[in-house]
């Protein structure tokens, strides 16, 4: 180890730690849709990054992020999506969406971005919290067995916003 | 462009302090700039900034956090504990690199 006489640099960054002004963010991921899955874990990531505390929650179709049996093959289609600014009526032939979300998985990949499953331990390595709804478990008859074992517990609505006290929230 | 002293040396920075010349930068540098921000450096730390330095040279671009895991070994949550809080911001600043932009 080199010992050197010490000299501040005379600008230093602002790296505030934001554990000290207590700012929370609260993810809702309510889709199971590969292009909707994203936007909730790319922002969980950055926010960690930042010192963020960070929570997501999985209600509804945002179980297939969660479920260990769906998590890795999450699907993309053309259809009700007119940003693909193709004809509708593609996306309705058969092997489209398979084809849809290949290219989509692809795109992703090629930006250095990984799939949900390694995203979300990603996460979960950055501090982040997992929660699963319990409306949704109840409904589908899921239980603990069934979700990536770093989902903390399955807690109902009232619970999360009781977690979430005074956070920043996103519903996706 | 702002400059700042460090030792004798007067170094490029951007408006945050963020070191701007690649060339400018030497070990004795990083643990200044690593007091200034409350990290003392061991060889863990070594082993991810030298990656950052030379993953910069090869990629033009200063490599997110994920890469630095997957490049050193190093798992992510270790680098929280290495440089805390802040990781990917942290090392860059320490190796002399600009913040990456990376998403992931």
């Amino acid at each position: 180890m080199i010992t050197v006489e010490r000299s501040l640099p005379s600008i230093v960054p602002d790296f505030g730690d934001a554990k000290v002004t207590g700012r929370k963010l609260a993810i809702i991921c309510s889709k199971g849709n590969l292009d909707m899955a994203y936007p909730g874990l790319i922002l969980a990531n950055a926010a960690l990054g930042e010192g963020i505390e960070t929570h997501l929650f999985f209600t509804f179709w945002g179980f297939d992020m969660i479920l260990k049996s769906r998590m890795d093959h999450l699907r993309f289609t053309m259809l009700g999506n007119t940003a693909t600014h193709l004809p509708q009526g593609l996306g309705g032939l058969p092997g489209m969406t398979a084809m849809a979300t290949h290219q989509m998985k692809k795109q992703i990949a090629e930006v250095g971005v990984p799939g949900v499953p390694e995203l979300l331990s990603q996460i979960v390595d950055s501090g982040g919290h997992l929660w699963a709804c319990r409306m949704s478990a109840d409904m589908m008859h899921i239980d603990e067995s069934d979700l990536y074992e770093a989902v903390e517990d399955i807690i109902s609505a009232t619970d999360f916003i009781e977690k979430t006290d005074g956070a920043q929230l996103l519903f996706i | 462009m702002p400059t700042a002293t460090i030792h004798d040396a007067e170094v490029h920075v951007d408006a945050e302090g963020f070191m701007t010349e690649y060339d400018e930068w030497d070990k004795t540098l990083a643990h200044d700039l690593a007091a200034a921000i409350g990290v003392e450096l061991t060889p863990r730390h070594w082993t991810a900034i030298d990656f950052l330095r030379k993953d910069y040279v090869d990629e033009n671009e200063t490599p997110t956090l994920r890469r630095v895991a997957a490049g050193t070994g190093i798992s992510i949550k270790q680098l929280f504990e290495l440089f805390p809080v802040k990781p990917a911001k942290k090392m860059a600043y320490i190796a002399g690199l600009p913040k990456p932009r990376g998403c992931v």
